[in-house]
C-alpha cells in the first residue's frame, strides 16, 4: 500500500467515525443523560438564583461544597 | 447547610492566585501593546536602546497576553470549573501550588529575557530552552491536576467544558514540546532540530493551533460554563456542543499552512491548509450559536447585565474572526492581505474581543465567588469597562482593516511598464493615520483593565473582610 492509499483510508475512516459520532449524539437515547449533562454547572449550587441576595449572609468556601447530587 | 461539613472544601486558593494574576498580567501584557503601538507612531519611544527595541517588546507582549493573562485566566478557570462540575476538590494541591508557582517563575523568565535578546525567533515559542523545559514540566503538572481531578469526579458525566480544557491541556503539552525540539548550544542559545521547509511546517503547525488549542478551546471551555451560569440557563443542546468538539479538534489540527502561503511550502500542502481552514468555519459557528442560542429567552438580562454583555459580545467577536480567518486563509484573499496590518487587525479581533472579552466575562462572574461575595464591588464599572472594550476593539480592527488593505492594495500596485507604483516608505506612510487610531483603541483597553483591577482590589477587600469573622455554621 502506497503513502496515498494509506491517507485516504485514514481520511475515509476519520468521516465515518465523525458521522458515526454525530449519529451516537443526535440519537434520542442519549437525551436523558445528555439532560443530565447539561445541567451540571448547576447541580453543586446551594443559593438559588431567586435568593442570591440572601446568601450574602453565610459566606464561607463550604457553602459551595455540596458533593451531593441535589437533583 | 448541615451537609456541608461532610463534603471536602473545594481548592479556591490556587483559583484565587490565578485570576488575579489574569488582572495584573492583563495590564501588564496589553500596556506593553499601547507602547509598541506608539512606537510605530512615534518611532523615537525605543528611546534608542535595544532593550526597549519594537522587535525585543513585540515577543514580550504577545507572550505577557498569551501566556502571562490568557494562560492564567485558563487555569483560573479550569481550575474552578472542574471541581465544580466534578463536585470534587482538586487533585493534588501541592501540585496545583506548583503550577501557580512555576507558571510565574516563565513568565518572570520571559520578561527578563526577552527584552534581554535571547530569542529561538519562533513566533509565539521564542524562549529558550531552558524557560522551555520548566514550561513542559509545569504544563504536565496541570495535566496532571486535571485530569487527576476529572477522574475523582462524583458526577457519572464529564462535562463538555472539561472536554474542552482537557483538549487544550493536552494538545498544548504535545505542541510546545514537539515545536521547540532543539540542540543546547549554550545556556541560552540553542538550534531548532528542524531544517528549512519543515521547519517552518512545525513552526506554523504549532502556531496555529496555538490559535485553535490555547485561545480557541480552552477559551470556549469558559464559554460552555460561564455564558450558561451568568445566563442562569443551560447550554442551548448538548448534542451539538459534542459534535462541536470533536469537529474542532479534528479539523483544526491541519489549518497551519494558511501561514505559509506562497512560500516554500509544497504547494499541495498550502492547499490543504486553505481548504482545511474554510471547512473549519462551520465548527466554529457551531460552537458560537451554541452560545449564542444559550441566551434565547433571557436577552432582556443583556440590559441589566454587563458581565453577560461581555461574554456574549465576546461570542460575537469570536463568530466575527472565524469568518474572517477561513476568508483570508482563501490564497488569492491571502495574496493581498498577508504581510500587511489586516492580518494583526485579524489576530485583535480574536484576540480582544474573543479571548480577553470571554475571560474578563469570566472574571467577572468568578472572582466575587472566590472571595464570598455575590457581586462584584460596582456593577456600573464593569458596564464601563464593557463600552471601553468594544470601542477599543472596534477602533483597533478598523483601523487595521483600513491599513492593511491600502498596504496590500499600494505593494501590487505596479505602472504599466511592470515597476512597482510605490515604495514600501510610502506605504508606511500613508499607514500614519491608522497607527494613531489603533493607539487610541489600546488605550481605551488599557483604561478598561486599569477600572477592573480597581473594580477586582474593592470587591476583594470588602470579601476579605465579610469572609473572616463568620465562624462555620454547624
Amino acid at each position: 500500500m502506497d503513502t496515498g492509499t494509506f491517507r485516504g483510508i485514514i481520511t475515509g475512516i476519520l468521516i465515518i467515525a465523525f458521522i458515526g459520532l454525530t449519529l451516537w449524539a443526535y440519537s434520542k437515547r442519549r437525551k436523558k443523560d445528555f439532560d443530565e449533562a447539561k445541567n451540571l454547572p448547576f447541580a453543586d449550587e446551594d443559593d438559588m438564583p431567586a435568593n442570591r441576595d440572601t446568601s450574602a449572609s453565610r459566606e464561607t468556601d463550604s457553602r459551595h461544597d455540596r458533593g451531593d447530587r441535589n437533583t | 447547610m448541615s451537609t456541608a461539613l461532610e463534603h471536602p472544601t473545594y481548592n479556591y486558593k490556587v483559583v484565587r492566585q490565578f485570576a488575579i494574576m489574569t488582572v495584573v498580567w492583563g495590564i501588564v501584557g496589553m500596556t506593553l501593546g499601547v507602547i509598541l503601538a506608539a512606537q510605530l507612531v512615534w518611532p523615537e519611544l525605543n528611546l534608542g536602546l535595544p532593550w526597549t527595541s519594537f522587535g525585543r517588546l513585540r515577543p514580550l507582549h504577545t507572550n505577557a497576553v498569551i501566556f502571562a493573562f490568557g494562560g492564567s485566566a485558563l487555569f483560573a478557570t479550569s481550575y474552578y470549573v472542574v471541581q465544580r462540575t466534578c463536585q470534587t476538590r482538586l487533585f493534588g494541591d501541592k501540585l496545583a501550588a506548583f503550577t501557580f508557582w512555576g507558571w510565574q517563575a516563565v513568565i518572570v523568565s520571559a520578561v527578563v529575557s526577552l527584552p534581554l535578546g535571547y530569542t529561538t525567533t519562533k513566533e509565539y515559542a521564542e524562549l529558550e530552552w531552558p524557560i522551555n523545559i520548566l514550561i513542559a514540566v509545569v504544563w504536565i503538572s496541570y495535566a496532571i491536576v486535571f485530569l487527576g481531578t476529572i477522574k475523582l469526579r462524583k458526577t457519572s458525566h464529564i462535562y463538555v467544558a472539561n472536554w474542552f480544557f482537557a483538549a487544550f491541556i493536552l494538545t498544548v503539552a504535545v505542541l510546545h514540546i514537539v515545536n521547540n525540539a532543539a540542540i543546547p548550544v549554550t545556556a541560552m542559545y540553542s538550534t531548532s532540530i528542524y531544517a528549512g521547509a519543515i521547519d517552518a511546517m512545525v513552526q506554523w503547525w504549532y502556531g496555529h493551533n496555538a490559535v485553535g488549542f490555547f485561545l480557541t478551546a480552552g477559551f470556549l471551555g469558559m464559554m460552555y460554563y460561564f455564558v450558561p451560569k451568568q445566563a442562569e440557563r443551560p447550554v442551548y443542546s448538548y448534542r451539538l456542543s459534542i459534535v462541536h468538539f470533536w469537529a474542532l479538534i479534528m479539523v483544526y489540527m491541519w489549518a497551519g499552512p494558511h501561514h505559509l502561503h506562497y512560500t516554500a511550502l509544497p504547494n499541495w500542502a498550502q492547499s490543504l491548509g486553505m481548504i482545511m481552514s474554510i471547512i473549519l468555519l462551520a465548527p466554529s459557528w457551531g460552537g458560537m450559536i451554541n452560545g449564542m442560542m444559550t441566551l434565547s429567552g433571557a436577552w432582556h438580562k443583556l440590559r441589566t447585565d454587563p458581565t453577560l454583555r461581555f461574554l456574549v459580545v465576546a461570542l460575537s467577536f469570536y463568530g466575527m474572526s472565524t469568518f474572517e480567518g477561513p476568508m483570508m486563509a482563501v490564497k488569492t484573499v491571502n495574496a493581498l492581505s498577508h504581510y500587511t496590518d489586516w492580518t494583526i487587525g485579524h489576530v485583535h479581533a480574536g484576540a480582544l474581543g474573543w479571548v480577553a472579552m470571554i475571560t474578563i466575562g469570566s472574571m467577572y462572574h468568578l472572582i466575587p465567588r472566590l472571595f464570598g461575595r455575590t457581586e462584584m464591588h460596582s456593577v456600573n464599572l464593569i458596564a464601563v469597562h464593557f463600552w471601553l472594550a468594544t470601542i477599543g476593539t472596534v477602533l483597533y480592527i478598523a483601523a487595521m482593516w483600513v491599513n492593511g488593505i491600502l498596504q496590500g492594495l499600494m505593494w501590487r500596485a505596479i505602472n504599466p511598464d511592470g515597476t512597482l507604483m510605490y515604495t514600501f516608505v510610502e506605504s508606511v506612510e500613508a499607514s500614519g493615520p491608522g497607527y494613531i487610531v489603533r493607539l487610541i483603541g489600546g488605550l481605551c483597553w488599557v483604561a478598561g483593565m486599569l477600572i477592573m483591577a480597581f473594580n477586582v482590589f474593592m470587591t476583594v477587600r470588602r470579601g476579605e473582610g465579610a469572609r473572616q469573622p463568620i465562624p462555620q455554621t454547624a
